[in-house]
Formats: C-alpha cells, sequence, structure tokens
C-alpha cells in the first residue's frame, strides 16, 4: 500500500504542467494552490545547452589553446549532451579567447545528433560562420538599453536590426537560429529590469524567426519570485516549448531558479561544465551555472537528460586542469573528495 | 454596453467575489503566490553556524572568537543561534569549552540559544551552564547512528526521552534533529518513512520542532518533496524544519521545495561554515546569507539584515583564515 501511494506521489510530482496562462482557467490548478498541494509538474525531459566551451571560456582569464577546446568539446559530444556551443564569431579583438574561432570549428569531431552552435553577432560574423562550417548560430539581444550600449556599442533596437540580417541570410541558407535575451532578471548598470521588457525583446527574437530564446540572468541576481515573474510576461508572448534559461550562478540561486522554471513548464536549461566562466561584473565570483549541479538535480527529480554525469564530469576534470583551477561544480568537488 | 445598475455592477465586482468565495480571493493575490505556488510569509532561521559550522571545521577556534561570533550575529536579526555542543571533549574537540562559550556570550532579549545535549549528563551539564534551550539528535539511519553515537535508533531514543523528561520538570524547550533524512553515507537512500517513524517519535516525545537534515547533501527537490509528503502525515508542518547541506549544491532548491511545502524554519550557518567530514574539502552547510538572499527575493520575510550577517561571516572567515563559501558573500565583496 505505501508503495502504491509513493507511485501515485512520485507521478503526480512529475507529471507534465500547463502552461502558466491556462492555470489561471484550469480548476485542478485552482484547487492546486488552495489546497497548498505540493503537487508541481515537471517535464519528463530536460534538453541540456551546453555552453561551457563558448561562454565559459570566454569569461576565463587564462587564454586556452585550440587543441584544449576541440579535445573539451569532443569529450562533452562523448557525454551525452545534444547542444555544446562551440564558439563564437566575433572580432578578436573583443573577445581573445574566441581568436582561434576556425580552428575549433574545422577541428572538433561533429558527433551525429550533436549540434554545435555559435555566435555570430552580425553578418559578418554569420558568414564567417558558414564558412567555417557551422551548421546553427546564435544571436544575443539584451533587455536593458544601457548594457546594449555598453556590450555592443548600440541600443537594443540597433542590435536587433543588426540580427534581421543575420536571420535573413541564415533563412537563406537554411541554418537554425537561436537566441539570447541577456539580463532578464537585473541589469549590472540599470538594476531591476521590467519583465515587460523581457518579453518584448524575447518576442521580437522569435518573430524574426529563432526557434528557440534562451533568456539569461546574466549578473545571477534572480530569485525564484523574479523568475517566475519574468517568465509569466514572456510566455503570453512565446511559447514556453520555445524557451530556455540561462541561469548565473553569482549569488548562489541558480538551482532554485532553475526549478522553478522547470515547474513553470520549461524544459531547456543551459549550463557550463564544471561551472566554467566567472562574473566579469563581481571580480572572483562565481558566473554560470554548472552543468554536473543542473544534471544532479534533474536526474534526482526522474527527469531525462540523455546526459552521462561521470563522463561529464570527466571533461569538467578535464578542463579545469587545463586552466588550472578548481572545479566549481559542487558535485564534482564531492565526488573527487570521497573519503 | 449601456448603464449598469450599481449594485449589478457591485454583484460582480472582484470585491464581491472575493467575499463570497474566499478561496478565490487567495487566488487571485498575484504578489505573493507565485506562478502557481504560495510561499510562506515569514520564515525563521536557525542559525547553526557556532555550533553545527565550527563543529566541522578542522581549526580548533578560541573560545573567545567563538564568544564574539554569537555576540555579532546576535545583533543582525537571527532570533535563534545554536550556540555550542555539551558532548564530551573527547568526540568533539571544537565544543570542549561549550560552558565558556555560554556563560561568556550576550544573551540578547529576543534570542534564543539552543544547545545540544546528547544525553542527561550533557543536559544537566547545559542546564548548570545557564541553558534555556537544548536540542537531541536523532538518526533516521541505523547504520549512521552506531557509527555517530554508538548506539541504535532505539537506545538512543531511549536516551532523549530522559532529556526530554527532566527538560519537561524544568520548562526547557527541546528541538528534535533528524539527520540522514535524504540519505546516509553509509546506507545509501533513506525510505521516507524510516524519517517519518523517527520525526514522530521526537515530536510526540515533547520536541516542540523537529529539524530533518540532508546530512551529507545528497537529497535532490524530488527526495525531499517525497520525504516531506511522508513526514507531514505525521508531524504538523508548522513543526517543521529543514537542514540542508550543500555538498552537491542542492540545498537551495530543496529548501525550496520545503517552503512550497509549507516549511517555514530553515536551518543554515553563516558564511557556510562546516565542510562534510563525509567528503573532505567539499561545503556542507548552507549559507545564512545565501539562504536569506533568495528569501528577501521573494518577498518572504526573516527579521534577519543580510548586510549584518555578511559582515559577521567576513568576521569569522578572516579569524578562520579561510574563505566563505556563500556565494552572495563573493560576489558582495567583490563588487567592482
Amino acid at each position: 500500500m505505501a508503495a502504491l501511494i509513493r507511485t501515485i506521489n512520485r507521478s503526480i510530482f512529475i507529471s507534465r504542467m500547463g502552461h502558466p496562462c491556462l492555470a489561471l482557467g484550469g480548476s485542478a490548478t485552482v484547487a492546486k494552490s488552495v489546497g497548498g498541494s505540493s503537487s508541481k509538474r515537471l517535464p519528463d525531459r530536460v534538453k541540456i545547452v551546453e555552453v561551457g566551451p563558448r561562454d565559459g571560456l570566454q569569461n576565463e582569464k587564462t587564454i586556452v589553446p585550440a587543441e584544449t577546446k576541440i579535445r573539451l568539446i569532443d569529450m562533452l559530444s562523448d557525454s551525452g549532451l545534444s547542444v555544446i556551443e562551440s564558439t563564437s564569431f566575433v572580432s578578436p579583438k573583443w573577445v581573445p579567447q574566441m581568436a582561434d574561432q576556425m580552428e575549433v570549428m574545422k577541428g572538433i569531431r561533429r558527433k551525429p545528433g550533436v549540434s554545435y552552435p555559435v555566435l555570430t553577432p552580425n553578418l559578418k560574423g554569420f558568414q564567417a560562420a558558414v564558412e567555417a562550417g557551422a551548421s546553427e548560430v546564435a544571436i544575443f539581444g539584451a533587455a536593458s538599453e544601457l548594457f546594449s550600449k555598453k556590450n555592443i556599442n548600440c541600443s537594443v533596437e540597433e542590435s536587433l536590426q543588426r540580427f534581421e540580417q543575420v536571420m535573413v541570410a541564415a533563412k537563406a541558407a537554411g541554418v537554425p537560429v537561436r537566441g539570447y535575451v541577456s539580463c532578464v532578471l537585473g541589469c549590472p548598470y540599470e538594476g531591476k529590469v521590467a519583465p515587460a521588457k523581457v518579453a518584448q525583446v524575447a518576442k521580437r527574437l522569435y518573430s524574426m524567426g529563432c526557434y528557440e530564446i534562451s533568456l539569461g540572468d546574466t549578473i545571477g541576481v534572480g530569485t525564484p519570485g523574479g523568475m517566475s515573474e519574468m517568465l509569466e510576461a514572456v510566455s503570453k508572448v512565446v511559447p514556453v516549448g520555445a524557451l530556455a534559461v540561462h541561469c548565473h550562478d553569482t549569488y548562489g540561486q541558480a538551482l532554485a531558479n532553475i526549478l522553478v522554471a522547470l515547474q513553470m513548464g520549461v524544459s531547456v536549461v543551459d549550463s557550463s561544465v564544471g561551472g566554467l566562466g566567472g562574473c566579469p561584473y563581481a571580480q572572483g565570483a562565481s558566473g554560470n551555472v554548472a552543468t554536473e549541479d543542473v544534471v544532479y538535480m534533474l536526474h534526482g527529480l526522474g527527469i531525462q537528460t540523455g546526459v552521462d554525469l561521470p563522463k561529464l564530469m570527466d571533461a569538467g576534470a578535464f578542463i579545469c586542469h587545463s586552466l588550472n583551477r578548481r572545479t566549481s561544480s559542487k558535485v564534482s568537488q564531492a565526488t573527487h573528495c570521497k573519503l | 454596453m449601456g448603464n449598469v445598475p450599481t449594485t449589478v455592477k457591485h454583484c460582480l465586482s472582484h470585491e464581491q467575489l472575493a467575499r463570497d468565495y474566499p478561496w478565490l480571493k487567495r487566488w487571485l493575490v498575484e504578489e505573493k503566490s507565485l506562478g502557481a505556488h504560495e510561499y510562506p510569509e515569514f520564515v525563521k532561521i536557525v542559525e547553526v553556524g557556532p555550533r553545527d559550522g565550527l563543529q566541522n571545521e578542522k581549526e580548533i577556534v578560541p573560545t573567545e572568537v567563538k564568544v564574539q561570533l554569537i555576540d555579532r550575529l546576535s545583533d543582525t536579526g537571527l532570533s535563534v543561534i545554536e550556540a555550542t555542543s555539551f558532548v564530551s571533549s573527547k568526540w568533539v574537540p571544537q565544543m570542549a569549552d561549550h560552558t565558556e562559550v555560554l556563560q561568556g556570550i550576550r544573551k540578547s532579549p529576543n534570542v534564543h540559544y539552543p544547545v545540544l545535549t546528547p544525553n542527561m549528563h550533557g543536559f544537566q551539564n547545559a542546564l548548570a551552564a545557564g541553558a534555556t534551550e537544548v536540542a537531541v539528535f536523532g538518526s533516521a539511519s541505523e547504520t549512521f547512528s552506531r557509527k555517530n553515537i554508538n548506539c541504535s535508533i532505539d537506545e538512543s531514543m531511549l536516551r532523549f526521552e530522559e532529556v526530554l523528561n527532566a527538560a519537561k520538570d524544568q520548562q526547557i524547550p527541546v528541538r528534535g534533529y533528524v539527520s540522514c533524512a535524504l540519505g546516509c553515507p553509509h546506507e545509501g537512500p533513506i525510505d521516507p518513512s524510516k524519517v517519518t517513524e523517527v520525526a514522530k517519535r521526537l515530536y510526540e516525545m515533547g520536541c516542540y520542532e523537529v529539524s530533518l537534515g540532508d546530512t551529507v547533501g545528497v537529497g535532490t527537490p524530488g527526495s525531499m518533496a517525497a520525504m516531506l509528503r511522508s513526514v507531514t502525515r505525521e508531524v504538523p508542518c508548522r513543526a517543521l524544519a529543514v537542514h540542508c547541506h550543500d555538498t552537491y549544491g542542492q540545498a537551495l532548491a530543496n529548501i525550496l521545495t520545503a517552503l512550497q511545502m509549507g516549511v517555514c524554519v530553515v536551518d543554515s550557518a553563516v558564511a557556510g561554515l562546516g565542510g562534510c567530514p563525509y567528503a573532505q574539502g567539499s561545503s556542507g552547510n548552507v549559507s545564512t546569507e545565501d539562504v536569506l538572499y533568495m528569501l528577501h527575493g521573494m518577498g518572504i520575510q526573516t527579521g534577519v539584515d543580510l548586510s549584518k550577517v555578511i559582515t559577521v561571516g567576513d568576521f569569522i572567515c578572516h579569524s578562520l583564515n579561510r574563505k566563505t563559501n556563500s556565494r552572495v558573500a563573493q560576489a558582495r565583496g567583490s563588487q567592482l
């Protein structure tokens, strides 16, 4: 009897959740919040978008040679990840870590079934990416005007116009494009960011043709309340199935924020092996959430990811050794420190 | 559209609906109910840094530093600060100065200073030293109980009953802990029914609150929810607390889950003091600063001043010559 009850509870816990907007009309959800019920529906499967080789390394001080980057990506390919953001076609003047973009793109072993998106801030970057063999690209918008100006030297509107050019070319070439929105839960310059602004930018990117929009808590200031509020606003204009969350762990809030996002129907999570990439706005603080810690949580929840955690930890150990730094992943720390 | 009579407007008004259907009012309140969840308006933080934290630090900390730590914590708004442990100094050398610490601290009027008392001997010493609240530590794992306190769960419960009876006579409140609530370093996964059994016993023997501890930090929101579903069938939610370790980085997600299930007492340690004795070099207690950041960000009140806690964290880390485990302290301390 106890076992039966346990099974029922477990399936309630992980069965599919309705969209937050539908929840307002759904009597089942009304009953849930009134009764203070603990049943929250989570996705059965979550796609991890591994951003270590790009977002991670980009924020590491030590310049890593191309062969090391290639080896890292190859190891990640073998860990079961289905999306590995490999490099960025930006000017090496701005991002020296990504200067070897061509070499990396041409050097990696492309595992069938795995996607290797690259960042392309403009048409020039896009063309170089395609020449290097890229078959998926990503563009980066911001929900904060000041951040846009300081980061890429133009307004949000101007950046979106640049991206339109990339979208047109990408459509012509049959290349899927992923959109990022940064500063969704706060900006290092503006402070609070209105959820409506995030929704506006996300909607633009989605309408332009991005197949997925990754919502980034760029400086990790978000908490479950803000995450929830922001997602409610965005999911009114972009289907939740096309949303991803990109949480930074600068204030230790990432896993809690990711959990709330999952509870609201999001099923794509960005993370970085070993928690690579500090925060450029808080020297010495952490940045990206560690893939190992995210996978540990998801697997503990019975959610499938396709990722082999030990193999992932091996990739993390390799890159941390190369960077001569300690992993930021607590799971890796705990596992390697077993008595 | 036409004119709608005021009475009709009133009938259809939000206020009227809310009055007629109280459950609807709760549902319509957007601020507090984030997404489809409800959260407590207030969460009590039980600060375990001076005891659980320091107990798991390698360096023996001088008494004056412990006293200073507790005094500084007393000024942050915390209402419960676990001060020390009346265990044999042979087992826990860090707590050898328990009497001096308890007698040396400035006892703030709105703050409780519980101390651990594993048995009658410890309880009597605690009482003699001026303790006004104590805590007892049970385990949901037989193996852990035997290895940690050298007796079975049942035997430990008998010891605690003695303490509880003596405490009742002295009108000393007792808090109960259940360790290995989400997993054991020796036995692996722990059945929620076992946690429930131990929690229920502690509650029925007279503990006013039972803190459920993820001793090795292996829990995830799934196992936390399953365990709490089981325990809350036998022990009221308001008498429960969660004591999450961050060894696998899961603490805040687990705490969030507990809050969603109605728990409103959270144990934590300033600066995330206290590593994990079962995984050398790993972190242990979740840091109070990171918990506060999350709660305050969600609009949940705690009465605690985060900046003051960060300052206390700086103090103790400096004294211990170690880096803080708190991500919030790292970020705030590193602002460009």
